[in-house]
């Protein structure tokens, strides 16, 4: 287990976002969060790459460990953290003044990779995206020029260029169209062979589609958290039941 | 077939209530818009009737001395000879000093109030900043000639003069009114402008942006440098050009301690004049008709710059980030 959380309550201005959730992450497989919106599933997910504590207010209560150690300990740099476990947003965030292949390498340029080995980050951190071919041709034209879809998997590209052990995606496919979505969720499955993954999701189909572990969240608990199958057939908590087969949500 | 429509028949009558509607808008309606028209058309129109007014004025002025009077540098009411260059030369340098000074101070206030001061500091220090352009420009100037000239004999001018003396921008003696003095005042003066609209511009970004650059393992500062300030580019030279055209039209403050002389030096330390210092300090005086003009001339050039400079800033912004860009509609 090189990721977990032990008691961690996060919090907005003193007020429980999640409290006390103790869950493990599974390596090189993915882990969907899912619940009802204000559940929490999204703050979770900041605390595990320290993004919670940028936001207004927010400050983390227990124990989120990566390899073994507190990433909220002392001593340790919140930068540092954010390099080993990447994040994908909901909306896609290219750099709009930037080319494609600058937004890739966007990440290799804070973390001082040298110049001459980048274009070859950059190819195989698109090829990995499966974006190499449909951008290799225009690699330094506007990110901006690209689909919705596209501009997703550019994110999912620069997140994978420096080499991160962890991968959060924070509903990655909710604003992309069916098409895009489902490029996006096979991407995902490919990458679980390298990446440890953690995914926020709306979509409980997503959810059951992709994932090989679920937790649900409800008013700020981990209510249950199970192999996927498990949870999605034979759930043993009443609200997971109500909330997956559509009662409330 | 026949459609059938139940309502014709009492819609083809008429119903005072279909007349008012199909009339279109009530008559209060059609005066507010009249009036409101009329006051939006009135503006161009004043402006076109100060062109108007400066070119006719200045005709004897431009008939007479042609182009020469923005490329010599005499400027003689006594013989009735007049060119504007050093007028020229003097607020174009005078606002590039203030804008080297300003731009890089602003720019630090405003990265300091949206990204690094603690929330509470936000609200008072960036009124504070912004209260700098509630002072009125003569009480610049006499602080200029009290506090900032003295202090600038005494303390800084020494050791610039020995580090820097072999440099153009450093000859000469310094006797205290100088372009250096009125390009430090403007500088004070334009920096609130320049930082409250760029403050506006970084806090326009969206805070995706600084997440998506934090998420990939930047510091603060790389995010500022990568994501926040490339996004808000447009409107932050926006931010430039709004400074540099306070620096362009600004009087009292620079006349009180730019010396006032009519000289073309690359020194900073020598003694400059402006066009607006000069329309304001010699009109009084303008005996002759023909001094009169040169004034009106120069403050044609005045406006003629003015105009540029904000034309260029659009351009600018237009080429760098067309149409989507933060801060672009401000301009």
């Amino acid at each position: 287990m090189h990721l977990a959380t032990e008691r961690l309550t996060a919090r907005y201005h003193g007020r429980p976002a999640i409290t006390e959730v103790s869950l493990g992450i599974r390596p090189r497989a993915i882990t969907a969060v899912i619940g009802p919106s204000g559940c929490g599933k999204s703050t979770f997910l900041r605390c595990l790459n320290r993004m919670h504590e940028l936001s207004d207010g927010g400050t983390v209560e227990g124990r989120v460990l990566l390899d073994g150690t507190d990433i909220y300990g002392a001593g340790v740099d919140a930068v540092q953290v954010r390099r080993r476990v990447g994040m994908v947003f909901q909306r896609p965030t290219p750099f709009p003044t930037m080319s494609i292949y600058d937004n890739v390498a966007a990440g290799l340029r804070v973390n001082g990779v040298a110049r001459r080995r980048m274009g070859e980050i950059v190819e195989r951190s698109l090829a990995q995206a499966a974006l190499w071919d449909e951008v290799k041709d225009r690699l330094h034209g506007s990110a901006l020029a690209l689909s919705g879809g596209q501009q997703q998997r550019l994110c999912i590209a620069r997140a994978l260029a420096t080499e991160p052990e962890v991968l959060l995606m924070d509903e990655p496919a909710s604003a992309l169209d069916p098409l895009a979505t489902q490029r996006v969720e096979e991407l995902m499955v490919t990458l679980k062979q390298a990446y440890t993954i953690v995914v926020v999701t709306h979509n409980l189909q997503q959810a059951s589609r992709v994932s090989d572990y679920t937790g649900f969240f409800y008013l700020g608990d981990l209510v249950e958290f199970d192999q996927t199958a498990r949870m999605f057939t034979n759930p043993s908590d009443g609200r997971t039941e109500a909330y997956i087969t559509g009662r409330f949500g | 077939m026949t459609i059938i429509a139940p309502n014709l028949g009492a819609a083809a009558r008429g119903t005072a209530a279909t007349r008012r509607m199909t009339r279109g808008a009530n008559p209060a309606d059609r005066a507010y818009q009249a009036v409101v028209t009329a006051l939006a058309l009135a503006l161009p129109a004043l402006l076109l009737a100060l062109i108007v007014e400066l070119t006719i004025n200045a005709w004897p002025s431009i008939e007479r001395f042609g182009w020469a009077f923005v490329f010599t540098a005499t400027w003689d009411p006594v013989a009735d000879v007049y060119g504007a260059g050093p007028l020229i030369f003097g607020t174009l340098a005078s606002s590039v000093v203030a804008l080297l000074l300003a731009v890089p101070m602003a720019f630090s206030v405003a990265i300091f109030l949206t990204e690094f001061a603690p929330r509470w500091l936000r609200r008072p220090l960036g009124f504070l900043v912004e209260l700098l352009a509630a002072v009125p420009s003569v009480v610049y100037g006499l602080w200029g000639i009290f506090v900032l000239i003295p202090f600038l004999r005494t303390v800084v001018v020494p050791p610039l003069k020995a580090a820097f003396g072999w440099l153009p921008f450093f000859q000469g003696v310094f006797y205290g009114n100088s372009m250096l003095a009125g390009g430090i005042i403007l500088a004070v003066m334009v920096v609130p402008y320049i930082a409250a609209v760029s403050r506006e511009v970084l806090n326009a970004v969206p805070s995706s942006q600084r997440e998506a650059a934090l998420a990939l393992g930047a510091t603060r500062w790389e995010a500022v440098w990568m994501a926040v300030l490339p996004y808000g580019r447009a409107g932050l030279v926006g931010a430039v050009m709004l400074g540099l055209g306070r620096a362009l039209g600004e009087t009292m403050a620079v006349t009180m301690v730019i010396g006032n002389r009519h000289d073309i030096s690359l020194s900073l330390l020598q003694p400059g004049y402006t066009m607006a210092a000069a329309i304001a300090n010699e009109f009084s005086e303008a005996t002759t008709s023909l001094y009169l003009s040169a004034l009106f001339e120069v403050g044609l050039t005045l406006f003629v710059i003015t105009v540029l400079v904000n034309a260029a800033a659009r351009l600018l912004v237009w080429r760098t980030a067309p149409g989507r860009a933060v801060g672009t509609r401000a301009l």
